[in-house]
């Protein structure tokens, strides 16, 4: 048992240097830059701009947290569950996204979306619309962009929940005379939860820390906390400020885990 | 208790030369058979036997690949699982896992759209019948593999099915609570007059609750009949070697076994072996017409009786019982002995 212990000391000391200490560096920071005290959290936590900011962060995070976790769950039924070629198609259409970086994937959706983009271009031949209409530099672009990085990753947590499902018990319940509906809503969607509440756990976390595509997508219109910390440190620097909006990032973060954790921990009973 | 199986003699569910392929393997070949209803029906044969797939087959949950099925005389072959409406207890039980005890009960019955008050009532009766009361708020992984048994049961009678399919439903069980079952499954069989057709791996268990029994082997069926049929006539050497202990003895063309002449059963034309069950065989005694010289090989004892291992002279193995009671001493290891037994005990395989 020691051994093993002894064992991991590596990996201990790697995670704490990596992690620990730059993160004990930011708590410093946040209680002293530029004055010690707890005036950097007091002026994030009232400041109009970064209340709206951090209002508009959550807001987006959840629809997009939303959107993908609905999609994901469309694409992995066809994955998970489809006639042999619908599979094989899906899965190529889940691994091909993570072959292509965030970064063009994010120009991909603005030469799609922008005022001179593709999707304007056509509705304008086709006559549907006079001016071009306004699709990135705004939140419905962020959305749309972030929703389609994230999908695939809520594919995995989903897939696994969806495989688990004893197929014996949804024909037992088409036996009893249930229509599909009713199988898949009281049956199928009930037992694949679990895969519900971790593909939503990835799915937040990752979007909360959200920086590339928003900032490409968003233009600088709908600025998201992890653009705002970036402001912060490299465009007017005010690194103490920087240091206490991550701070309580965590910590709404963090909090959010434990608590779908709590939840999950009793859907597993 | 075979007074008890009195079956109308309507046919409900009839089977005609209903195969099924999967792949190039033949899990079912041929088989015609009638279920009358309210009867019960096991279906035993030892391990990939195609009990299960015939009981899929009539359940509607897969398809047949030749033959036809009949419900109450309609061809029902190209139904689903839905239109047969047949209550099936799945090997495993197939419970609703994110479903409480009465939910899961409750589940058939909101299907069938009953009113609110109906479904807590059918569901309060059905948890009573089977004895589950106080469990009602329990999810299936907090209970024993007994109860989740008797909740599938509870589920599967609730709606009230025409047929109730049950695949091994008592395979999980301890000795003790597997007899209760059985015991409560007789009763409510009495008392619902559904049609059971049961799956089992368990001769006892088939002989003890059936009206008839259907024996599959290699996915044929090989004799279907009431218990004392199949049990005493036999009609191939699988079943008669299948269903509890028998002898076995090889003839020797001549109407003999190793040259001592025997008075065979009428069907002996053409067969060359001769099956008596053990309990029909007798150490001999003056007069007996069938006798056979044997040595005795081993003797068990059993407390009222003790079990002799035999020898024919052919190097045969036969098997009896002795009553331990008063009588003579019991024969020694090694010595020479003659069984006998009744030619109308006896039948050719
Ligand atoms: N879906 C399937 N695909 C291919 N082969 C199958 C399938 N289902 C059953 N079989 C085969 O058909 C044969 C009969 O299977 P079945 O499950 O009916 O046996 P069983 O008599 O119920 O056995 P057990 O007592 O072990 O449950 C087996 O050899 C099995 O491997
Ligand atoms: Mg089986």
């Amino acid at each position: 048992m020691r051994a093993y212990l002894f064992l991991i000391c590596p990996v201990l000391l790697f995670l704490g240097g990596s992690y620990l200490l730059p993160f004990l560096g930011i708590m410093q920071l946040s209680f002293t830059d530029p004055e010690p005290g707890l005036g950097q959290y007091s002026h994030v936590l009232s400041d109009p701009l970064t209340l709206s900011v951090i209002w508009r962060t959550l807001r987006i995070c959840v629809i997009v947290t939303a959107v993908s976790v609905a999609a994901a769950y469309i694409i992995t039924l066809l994955w998970v569950r489809g006639r042999p070629l619908v599979r094989s198609l899906t899965e190529l259409c889940i691994m091909i996204p993570f072959w292509i970086s965030v970064l063009s994937r994010a120009f991909g959706w603005m030469s799609m979306l922008s005022n001179r983009g593709l999707l304007n271009t056509w509705l304008k031949d086709l006559g549907l619309i006079e001016t071009s209409l306004q699709l990135t530099r705004n939140e419905f672009a962020v959305i749309i962009g972030m929703s389609h990085y994230l999908i695939p990753f809520a594919v995995f947590p989903l897939a696994t929940a969806m495989r688990n499902v004893d197929e014996r018990v949804l024909t037992a319940a088409d036996g009893m005379g249930a229509s599909r509906l009713r199988i898949f809503w009281q049956v199928f969607l009930p037992m694949t939860a679990s895969g519900i509440i971790g593909a939503t756990l990835l799915v937040f976390v990752f979007s909360v820390g959200f920086f590339v595509t928003p900032a490409l997508l968003g233009g600088g219109q709908s600025v998201l906390i992890a653009e705002l910390i970036y402001l912060w440190i490299f465009q007017i620097p005010q690194w103490g400020m920087a240091a206490a909006m991550s701070v309580i990032l965590m910590l709404a973060v963090g909090g959010i885990l434990v608590l779908l954790m709590r939840r999950y921990g009793e859907m597993a009973k | 208790m075979k007074s008890e199986a009195i079956v109308a003699n309507t046919t409900q569910i009839e089977a005609r030369s209903v195969g099924k392929k999967f792949g190039k393997f033949h899990a079912l070949r041929d088989i015609s058979l009638e279920i009358a209803e309210g009867e019960f029906l096991s279906l035993l044969g030892p391990s990939g036997s195609g009990k299960t797939t015939f009981l899929t087959l009539l359940g509607g949950y897969e398809n047949t690949t030749s033959g036809q099925l009949f419900l109450e005389g309609q061809d029902m072959t190209g139904w689903t699982a839905n239109q047969r409406g047949f209550g099936m207890v799945f090997q495993g039980y197939a419970l609703f896992p994110h479903l409480t005890v009465a939910e899961n009960i409750a589940f058939p019955l909101k299907v069938q759209k009953r009113s609110k008050a109906q479904i807590a009532d059918r569901v309060a009766q059905m948890v009573e019948m089977v004895g589950l009361s106080g469990h009602e708020n329990k999810k299936p992984k907090a209970l024993s593999g007994g109860q989740q048994q008797r909740v599938a049961l509870a589920r599967a009678l609730a709606y009230e099915p025409k047929v109730l399919l049950l695949d091994e439903p008592f395979s999980a069980l301890d000795k003790n609570l597997r007899g209760q079952m059985q015991e409560e499954l007789r009763r409510l069989h009495r008392e619902l007059g559904t049609t059971f057709v049961f799956v089992t791996h368990d001769q006892e268990e088939a002989l003890a609750l059936s009206s008839r029994i259907a024996i599959f082997n290699h996915g044929e069926l090989q004799q279907v009949g009431t218990p004392d049929d199949v049990y005493e006539r036999p009609a191939n050497r699988f079943t008669a070697e299948f269903l509890g202990d028998i002898n076995i003895l090889s003839l020797d063309g001549t109407s003999g076994v190793a040259g001592t002449p025997i008075k065979l059963p009428g069907n002996a034309a053409g067969l060359g072996h001769l099956a008596v069950r053990p309990e029909h065989m007798r150490l001999a005694a003056e007069g007996d017409a069938n006798q056979l010289p044997v040595r005795l090989r081993d003797r068990v004892y059993l407390g009222s009786k003790s079990r002799l291992l035999l020898e024919t002279q052919a190097g045969e193995e036969l098997m009896l019982y002795l009553d331990n009671g008063a009588g003579p001493a019991a024969p020694q290891t090694g010595a020479e002995l003659r069984v006998a037994w009744d030619v109308q005990d006896s039948f050719a395989v």
